[in-house]
């Protein structure tokens, strides 16, 4: 982890709304504020829906925020930018999609995937150079040079997400979202993918926001993890905090669903199943989102949003149980 | 004893394209009376395919069960004729699908797809049909259920959905009930809730599961037996505990040791190198010897019997042989024993 924690991205009130038809807007992030520092993994948890892939999306640009400001190195990147300043974000920060099935061009050649950054912005001088950098970030990504000339479709599932860390790696980076690249793999292929990731970090000081619903995964990634629930951020924490002292209700829940490997503990376990969906994100339910499926809701629950506050040192959560402003209140 | 369901050495091909898959090669399982037997394994494992033989499921062509006997309840369910099968499916056997958002007919109301069965197998009349329509929406926990029967399935969630998946596969009281990774399009929440609705099931009916899938947490919430498929073969069958707490298979250890444990933070996770095989060509010995790091030339050109470990541990590996060398299991595995 960072010893000097030096913000790499500031994400402030970010929104994005989709109008999905004349009247209905679909609040996908709905107020979404968070700090990335540098050299560390920021882990984004939480079910289908719940915006995390969003916010990713939204970061990187390939939506625009509806409201709110993303900050990258102190800079404004929320905004309209120029061109320059658009393709000059592209070379700091960069995706790893979920699919690597999808997200290669099956009518390319590897070497032209991972070399189409460079292309783009002139990075390399001659063939020779363009060769030897592609050869590079194919043996990095642990890659024969023979696969160079070969088409997406030759390749493994595990491999394929090996040419998109690759195609993401090509310009130099220091920013990687990385929207969850290991959910479409083989359990053992996850592992080498994950231990790869990490081997990067360690050698490039990258800095990673790992989006995924693999919670046992995020943990043993991630140094700090946030919790989403229907486009709101509910908890962040370092990740030991996040898994071994919950304080949100629906972290706990989330925590107590995963099955464990390890049949006496699933034996002993009691769980907190929650009863009923997830709400509709068209039409969320009023103050805070959980309280539909929260077991502890209260009457101030559905009246007032729970803030966003530091309830212990680093420790981020938006409930009411947690505020003690309002716990005060009402015991006076 | 005589088993409910008995496999033995099924093989099943597909033919494509000039050449020859050959994706379950001698598999042999038993199911008892209200178990529940894990068969976990990766993509291409060939453990779809076995639940899809018994099924009777297998598209012919391409596919064909090669070889082998299916006996339920003694009977030999692979020479059976398509009309027979029939018979069989939906009302002694049936299935829960992987993906709840393709299982159901987007065109047709929820009731009347639950009723399809009832008056097929029992010819029970409408009325009659729909009223356990009803009662078994309610039995799989859906709210309101009296009004949700006439619903479409795009009017449901995902979860609902596979919980009307699950009400289908049960109306006519099936006596094994075959669930083809049934949580793993869910959200854990979702999830949870669904593992507790098939155990609940079970204590009530006394069902059968065969539950496919490749996620070790889920099979060690329901499970009472594992089988640990690769390469088209069964490596390593035994109880929940033996495969967890004292595995003998390296792929076994390989797949224990690559999930990365929620109460302990280890460092690195322990990949399995390397890919699974390609069945069109399978290796002559051990399918898992590529990737093994114990392999010996031996795993390369025999395949390994299954050793008998136990009245219930069944493992396929030349390490088990009294001329192999003794390995000990990484200390993960150990570790995990305590």
């Amino acid at each position: 982890m960072a010893e000097k924690k030096e913000k790499l991205l500031e994400v402030k009130h970010l929104k994005k709304y989709f109008h999905v038809s004349r009247n209905e807007v679909l609040k996908a992030v709905d107020d979404v504020s968070f700090d990335v520092y540098k050299g560390e993994t920021l882990g984004l948890v939480g079910e289908s829906g719940c915006g995390k892939s969003t916010t990713g999306r939204t970061i990187v640009r390939l939506y625009n925020p509806t409201e709110g400001q993303v900050l990258l190195g102190g800079k404004d990147i929320g905004g309209k930018l120029s061109r320059k300043v658009r393709k000059n974000l592209s070379r700091r920060m960069q995706m790893i999609f979920q699919d690597p099935q999808a997200s290669l061009n099956p009518r390319m050649m590897v070497k032209d995937i991972i070399a189409e950054g460079l292309d783009i912005h002139h990075m390399t001088h001659s063939n020779q150079e363009r060769m030897n950098r592609i050869d590079h970030l194919l043996e990095t990504v642990g890659l024969n040079t023979e696969h160079a000339t070969r088409y997406p479709h030759e390749f493994s599932g595990g491999q394929r997400q090996r040419i998109g860390i690759a195609r993401a790696l090509a310009l130099d980076p220091d920013f990687i979202i990385a929207d969850e690249p290991i959910s479409a793999l083989d359990v053992s292929i996850q592992a080498q993918v994950v231990n790869l990731l990490q081997e990067l970090q360690e050698r490039r000081g990258l800095t990673f926001l790992f989006i995924a619903h693999d919670l046992s995964m995020v943990r043993h990634i991630s140094d700090r993890v946030g919790v989403m629930y229907l486009g709101n951020l509910v908890e962040l924490a370092s990740s030991d905090d996040v898994y071994d002292h919950p304080l949100h209700p629906y972290t706990q829940s989330l925590l107590s669903a995963i099955p464990i490997a390890d049949p006496k503990v699933e034996r002993k376990r009691e769980r907190i199943i929650l009863h009923g969906d997830i709400p509709s994100p068209i039409d969320p339910p009023s103050g805070c989102r959980f309280r539909t499926r929260c077991p502890f809701a209260k009457e101030i629950c559905a009246r007032v949003r729970p803030k966003w506050h530091e309830a212990k040192k680093g420790h981020w959560v938006a409930c009411h149980i947690h505020d003690e402003e309002i716990q005060t209140e009402n015991v006076g | 004893m005589e088993h409910l369901l008995e496999i033995k050495d099924l093989n099943v091909q597909f033919n494509i394209f000039g050449s020859t898959v050959q994706a379950v090669r001698g598999v042999s399982l038993q199911l008892n009376q209200g178990e529940t037997l894990a068969i976990v394994g990766e993509s291409g494992s060939g453990k779809s395919v076995t639940s899809k033989a018994i099924m009777g499921l297998i598209p012919n062509p391409p596919g064909e069960i090669a070889s082998g006997e299916i006996l339920f309840q003694g009977k030999n369910l692979v020479h059976y004729s398509k009309k027979q099968m029939q018979k069989i499916r939906g009302k002694e056997i049936s299935m829960i699908f992987q993906d709840p958002m393709t299982a159901l007919n987007p065109t047709m109301r929820i009731g009347k797809q639950i009723i399809e069965g009832l008056i097929k197998h029992q010819s029970m009349p409408k009325s009659v049909a729909r009223d356990r329509a009803v009662e078994l929406l309610t039995l799989v926990g859906i709210p309101n259920p009296e009004k949700r029967v006439d619903e479409y399935p795009h009017q449901f969630s995902g979860g609902m959905r596979q919980r009307v998946v699950i009400a289908i596969a049960l109306a006519c009281h099936p006596n094994i009930l075959i669930a083809d990774e049934p949580t793993t399009a869910l959200d854990v929440t979702i999830q949870a809730q669904i593992l507790d609705l098939l155990k609940e099931l079970q204590r009530k009916r006394h069902t059968s599961i065969i539950l496919i899938t490749h996620d070790l947490g889920v099979v060690a919430n329901i499970a009472d037996r594992v089988a640990v498929m690769y390469g088209g073969k069964i490596v390593e069958t035994g109880t929940l505990d033996e495969i967890f707490y004292q595995p003998k298979h390296p792929y076994t250890w390989g797949l224990l040791s690559s999930m990365p444990k929620l109460h302990s933070k280890a460092k690195k996770l322990q990949a399995i190198p390397g890919s699974p095989p390609d069945l069109s060509d399978p290796p002559q010995g051990c399918p898992f010897a590529p990737r093994c790091p114990y392999a010996m030339k031996v795993c390369q050109e025999h395949m390994p019997d299954q050793a008998v470990l136990s009245d219930t541990q069944r493992t396929a590996c030349w390490l088990l042989d009294d001329r192999a060398p003794k390995v000990e299991p990484p200390e993960t595995i150990r570790a995990g024993g305590e």
